[in-house]
């Protein structure tokens, strides 16, 4: 397969504050790859570099070689070639479901009314959410209000999927119905990017594990390998931090 | 005592007088959302030297009281060459201040809205003119209703200065029969049933809005 | 222009002292609103008491009446009912205070009940009891949302007492009048720059406060 997402030697600081540290690697078409690592690592910034929200210092993110960062601001289709969805799922407030969904391919895209509608319907069922269709995002709960959020994403068909810690704010019992469409993006071999702090989510999903400290790559390896014989002193230290022991 | 002959007789003279105050109060409340909106756009998207030119303007009429700005207006421009009617005055002067009030008010209405939203919206690909039309505004406009009927009456309140320049409004009316007959009693209760006649009405219609988009906001 | 008039004699200095009468008014009224308005506020803020119905209709009689009503109904309206001889000033005062403690009350009340019940259950938590929960606790919060707030009623207030004017108070307008009238023939044109002194003047008096006021509220912002 070939890569189709690349980043090579990424810097991004805020003023004097280092955050991402010469940042190269691809993703293949395809391929579901998690980026874990400690708060304040640089991960979520990672992906909003990825997406365009962030201005980066020096290097280079492309997208099936066309240059996505730094981009000309105007060139606004190639936005929609990566779709993002965020923590807080930021679900427009004054629209149903269904409209949020449709918003974008009908007024960006230009896309047909009815064409969109059936598409988003399709999109919506996948994941469990045709009864709520016409809800407002305040008489969702967080699941389906994430659910809805991916589904928003995905309707412009992006070419990557970017995830950004999608169930941190989210009650414990909600997080399962959002990690389980997740799951079935990634059987359909949608090229993602995932940043989670679940860890027996990441093992599950991943295709490659990275992970990130103090604003660089420290490991590039497979779940299996990452999370059974991490190679690093800060992974090892990282991956303790999940386990507990009773005290005694 | 009060007396109902009297009320009765008054009652014309009032009532001419409260439709003049309601014309004027209403056109120049028009005139202060228009100015608002367009002051308000011009702060959020900080455009370079009209937001300056806005801001002052904004801080003087919101730290000056209307009776002095009608009097610059009335009696202070025509010595500069520039005369209006004490009615254009009264739309002029009301809108001005107004204006100011609803700068405020819809400039941090436009802000409520999260810069995640924005984001959001752009990595949905929109550019900036949807992001503004179809995200921003309608959410702006439903957060600042209850807010703009709270200057609206404000300003609905501000119109008792009008007779300051001697324009014929509701207080004109009641100092000058006052002045001429003595009928106090009388005079200043019609006064105060036409102000509530005015200002009641936009009262409820305001709790009534505001009622609503709270349960708009905080689930049904 | 007209600005050569204020330049003439004592005309400068007789127009600060007529913002001083209007200042001096404002004063007072603010100190009696923020006094009595507190304990209002207090006392209106255990819903469903007979006090937050009187402080309902309080406020909502100063919502919708002008001020300037007020100011004609106590002025023109007791003396002739009530046989007061209610002086300009103390009329003035009167309605700026009634005016100024419902609005002061509705502040009070707003903080204190905008503090979250999980404040007072905590408190109880930790062994607190109600005077130290109040003291400790709900009033340095409550504090914080109130000063910038009442600061701003003080602009307001200033603005407001603009027009005591209108019952025949000599302030700063009214001066800005006489002196207008006394040079009619050497500078028929002094209206502009009288009116627009008098105009800056209450900007200058205004402006620093709700300065004050906004600076205080963004630095106690969480």
């Amino acid at each position: 397969m070939e890569d189709i997402l690349k980043i090579e030697h990424l810097y991004k600081h805020f003023g004097d504050i280092s955050v991402l540290e010469d940042i190269h690697f691809s993703v293949k078409k395809g391929e579901t790859v998690v980026l874990i690592g400690p708060s304040g690592c640089g991960k979520s910034t990672l992906l909003r570099c990825i997406n365009g929200l962030e201005d980066i210092q020096d290097g280079r993110i492309t997208l099936e070689g066309c240059a996505i960062n730094p981009v000309d601001k105007k060139d606004l289709k190639i936005r929609q070639q990566i779709g993002m969805v965020f923590q807080n799922y930021d679900l427009f407030p004054h629209k149903t479901v269904l409209e949020n969904v449709m918003l974008a391919p009908v007024k960006v895209q230009k896309r047909n009314r009815s064409e969109v509608e059936q598409e988003a319907g399709e999109l919506l069922e996948r994941v469990g959410l045709t009864s709520k269709k016409d809800c407002y995002p305040r008489q969702l709960s967080g699941g389906q209000k994430q659910r809805a959020a991916i589904v928003r994403t995905l309707i412009l068909q992006p070419k990557v999927l970017l995830f950004d810690e999608v169930t941190a704010a989210l009650d414990p019992e909600m997080v399962r119905e959002v990690l389980d469409v997740m799951l079935d993006l990634s059987a359909q071999k949608r090229t993602m990017l995932i940043v989670t702090h679940e860890m027996a989510f990441a093992r599950a999903v991943a295709d490659r594990v990275l992970f990130l400290d103090e604003g660089s790559i420290v490991e590039d390896s497979t779940p299996g390998e990452f999370f059974a014989n991490p190679v690093t002193e800060r992974a090892r230290r990282f991956l303790k931090t999940f386990e507990f022991e009773k005290q005694r | 005592m009060m007396d109902a002959s009297i009320i009765r007789s008054y009652l014309p003279i009032f009532a001419q007088a409260f439709t003049l105050t309601v014309i004027i109060g209403w056109i120049g409340i028009v005139l202060s959302i228009l100015i608002g909106m367009l002051s308000a756009f011009v702060l959020y998207f900080k455009l370079p030297v009209l937001a300056t030119v806005v801001r002052c303007y904004v801080e003087l009429f919101r730290n000056t009281p209307l009776l002095v700005q009608l009097f610059f207006l009335y009696y202070g421009l025509p010595s500069a060459g520039v005369r209006m009617s004490a009615q254009v005055c009264g739309v002029v002067g009301l809108g001005l201040l107004g204006g100011s009030y609803m700068t405020e008010t819809l400039r941090s209405g436009l802000e409520t809205v999260p810069l995640s939203q924005k984001e959001s919206a752009y990595s949905l690909g929109f550019s900036k003119a949807q992001l503004f039309v179809d995200i921003i505004l309608p959410q702006a406009v439903s957060v600042s209703v209850p807010a703009v009927t709270a200057n609206i009456i404000f300003l609905l309140k501000e119109t008792s200065v009008f007779s300051a320049i001697s324009l014929m409004d509701l207080m004109f009316t009641a100092k000058d029969l006052i002045g001429l007959y003595y009928n106090t009693t009388e005079s200043l209760i019609l006064l105060v049933l036409f102000y509530i006649c005015m200002i009641l009405p936009v009262s409820f219609v305001g709790n009534w809005i505001e009622k609503r988009s709270r349960r708009n906001i905080y689930g049904d | 222009m007209g600005f050569e008039v204020l330049l003439k004699g004592k005309n400068m200095i007789r127009l600060l002292m007529g913002l001083g009468v209007a200042l001096k008014l404002s004063i007072l009224s603010v100190v009696i609103s923020i006094l009595a308005g507190l304990v209002t506020g207090m006392l209106a803020s255990f819903k469903k008491s007979v006090f937050y119905i009187v402080f309902r209709v309080h406020l909502e009689i100063v919502r919708i009446m002008p001020q300037l009503v007020l100011l004609f109904i106590v002025y023109f309206g007791f003396s002739k009912a009530a046989g007061w001889n209610l002086t300009a000033e103390a009329a003035a005062i009167l309605v700026f205070s009634f005016w100024g403690t419902a609005e002061m009350a509705d502040l009070v009340r707003s903080a204190l009940v905008s503090i979250p019940a999980s404040q007072y259950e905590s408190s109880r938590s930790l062994g607190f009891n109600s005077l130290q929960t109040y003291l400790y606790v709900i009033l340095p919060q409550v504090g914080r949302r109130l000063v910038p707030l009442s600061i701003n009623l003080i602009t307001r207030m200033i603005k407001t007492t603009s027009l005591v004017m209108m019952i025949g108070i000599v302030e700063v307008l009214k001066t800005g009048q006489q002196i207008i009238e006394a040079n009619r023939y050497q500078s028929p044109n002094a209206a502009f720059g009288v009116f627009a002194v008098i105009f800056l003047l209450y900007f200058a008096a205004c402006y620093p406060v709700s300065r004050l006021s906004k600076y205080l509220e963004k630095k106690w912002e969480n």
